[in-house]
């Protein structure tokens, strides 16, 4: 069985909506645990962690949202099917970089995943599209509350759920969301709101999370504390924090409409010419172009082109969903020249940008 | 001045934070500093960057003659190395040096939050024995033996009921 046929097409994934999508792409909830009376997975046996994950496979999959769905030993995916599952954010790239002893259950529709074996026994995440932290919270409590039953998971009364770091002792729940920011970067008021909000105990991340850029505009704001408050005020918190930003970046788009339209325009202009003319890019370059693309769509720009399509291009023009296409390993150029293909085709249907005449004002695409 | 990371380069990057009114020092080289995300403001947690190192001195200062996790045999140079623990029960052999690195880093050091049902019931079950037994024996001091006799049968019931919850 191959990993492409298990997970959703592109498209498929790109469609699933959520509220206040425009900004928030999606919302994760992920909690961490560990077995009483076996180490930590870092500090195991090889034996102790292949025994651990078949211990804890087994019953993951008895449960019910998991009962159906798709699980593997990381020993059994090659390396573009991981990067494949990074790409779509189900593994994180440590665990990609797991071999036998660790592995994932995933859930039929997605929302659920299951690490087992990163650094902790179980990393267990719901992931929804658009702002929906609380769902996604009482989704992963309940699928937590169901494996608890079973599985003799590591407590103590005074410091919560014990884990292989300190940084994720008590309730070990993180806590993120995904946002697009194009408008907060544009009008540089960015670092602002990544200075207030680390101020309020909350980081500010790139797209796959710690240590990395935020390219195409993509930011990743999560709880860091994760003792001596319940799941539900970290929760309730940065919900509150997130609707601020939201706020933030609705105001800095009308802000930029009104004073510097051309400069707007300018670029998702020059965006779409790039990414619709080009004969090899890079995926870099593409996500920041695509950024200003799914800009010019919310703005109204590309009247009859939906947010998904850029939300489906950039997944597929990652380099592992690039690579997936074509049999024999593509060289970086390859890959370049090949996305390029790939977006002057699909961008064939989407015309120019209807850039509003000047003199009208306020056309902020709501 | 050596780099607190690598032990090897030249310390070019010194930083100094407050954290809990302790002043923490960090000097490190071009190298890891970059490595830490150190010159990147905006993935930069320095927070994640002394997990580790002001973690493992103070484990130092306080843990100096516990030197192995008995359960485990993790030991606080595996700590200082990797910036995680071993076992579970490395949170108890450890106890003084992670409760300070545990204030600088989280709103509280008591959990607040979700307990396993399990844990639960347990503790429903101990606080109602406690309850039952300080009555049992209040009842014994007044030499009111009617009211013993029943906390007495009681507390065998509410025994009883618990260990066959446990096993169902």
């Amino acid at each position: 069985m191959k990993i492409q046929d298990i997970l959703s097409k592109p498209a498929e994934a790109a469609d699933r909506e959520g509220p206040s999508n425009k900004i928030v792409l999606s919302s994760r909830v992920r909690l961490a645990r560990n077995l009483a009376a076996t180490p930590f997975p870092g500090w195991s046996k090889k034996s102790v962690r292949v025994e651990t994950f078949t211990h804890i496979r087994d019953n993951v999959m008895e449960v019910e949202p998991m009962r159906d769905g798709f699980h593997t030993g990381m020993e059994d995916l090659s390396t573009l099917d991981k990067q494949l599952l990074v790409e779509r954010h189900f593994i994180s790239r440590e665990h990609a970089a797991k071999s036998a002893g660790s592995g994932m259950v995933l859930s039929r529709d997605e929302a659920l995943c299951v690490m087992i074996n990163e650094e902790d026994h179980l990393r267990m995440q719901a992931l929804l599209p658009g702002l929906q932290v609380d769902h996604a919270w009482k989704a992963i409590d309940r699928l937590d509350t169901a494996l608890e039953s079973t599985l003799d998971f590591a407590f103590c009364k005074r410091r919560g759920y014990l884990t292989a770091c300190p940084t994720n002792l008590g309730t070990g729940i993180r806590v993120s969301a995904m946002l697009h920011l194009p408008g907060l970067v544009l009008g540089e008021q960015i670092n602002q709101i990544i200075q207030a909000v680390n101020k309020l105990g909350l980081a500010v991340r790139g797209l796959h999370g710690e240590g990395t850029e935020a390219l195409g505009n993509v930011f990743q704001v999560s709880n860091q504390m994760t003792l001596g408050e319940t799941e539900s005020d970290i929760v309730e918190r940065l919900n509150k924090v997130l609707l601020q930003i939201i706020d933030h970046e609705e105001n800095a788009r009308a802000k930029l409409l009104e004073n510097k339209p051309k400069m707007v325009y300018n670029h998702i202009g020059r965006a779409y010419g790039i990414l619709a003319n080009s004969h090899s890019i890079s995926s870099k370059e593409t996500m920041n172009l695509l950024s200003l693309l799914r800009l010019g769509i919310d703005l109204g720009l590309f009247p009859g082109s939906r947010a998904a399509l850029i939300e489906e291009l950039f997944i597929i023009t990652q380099p592992a969903h690039l690579q997936n296409t074509r049999t024999g390993k593509l060289s970086a150029e390859k890959r370049d020249i090949l996305r390029a293909d790939l977006l002057r085709d699909r961008l064939m249907k989407v015309n120019r940008p209807a850039m509003p005449k000047p003199g009208k004002s306020k056309e902020n695409g709501e | 001045m050596l780099c607190d990371i690598c032990k090897e380069k030249e310390a070019t990057v010194h930083l100094t934070q407050m954290v809990e009114g302790k002043t923490k020092k960090i000097d490190l080289c071009e190298g890891c500093s970059k490595a830490k995300g150190v010159d990147d403001p905006a993935g930069f947690s320095l927070a994640d960057l002394l997990l580790g190192l002001g973690a493992s001195q103070e484990m130092e200062e306080s843990d100096a003659t516990k030197e192995k996790c008995p359960q485990c045999g993790f030991s606080q140079a595996d700590f200082k190395k990797t910036g995680r623990l071993g076992c579970a029960d490395c949170y108890d052999h450890f106890e003084e040096g992670v409760e300070g690195l545990l204030k600088s880093m989280h709103k509280g050091t008591r959990h607040t939050g979700k307990a396993p049902a399990v844990w639960q019931q347990t503790k429903v079950y101990v606080d109602r024995l406690h309850s039952l037994q300080a009555k049992l024996d209040k009842a014994v001091a007044k030499e009111d033996y009617e009211k013993a006799a029943q906390l007495r049968d009681e507390i065998s019931r509410v025994k009883s009921d618990f260990s066959e919850t446990k096993v169902g």
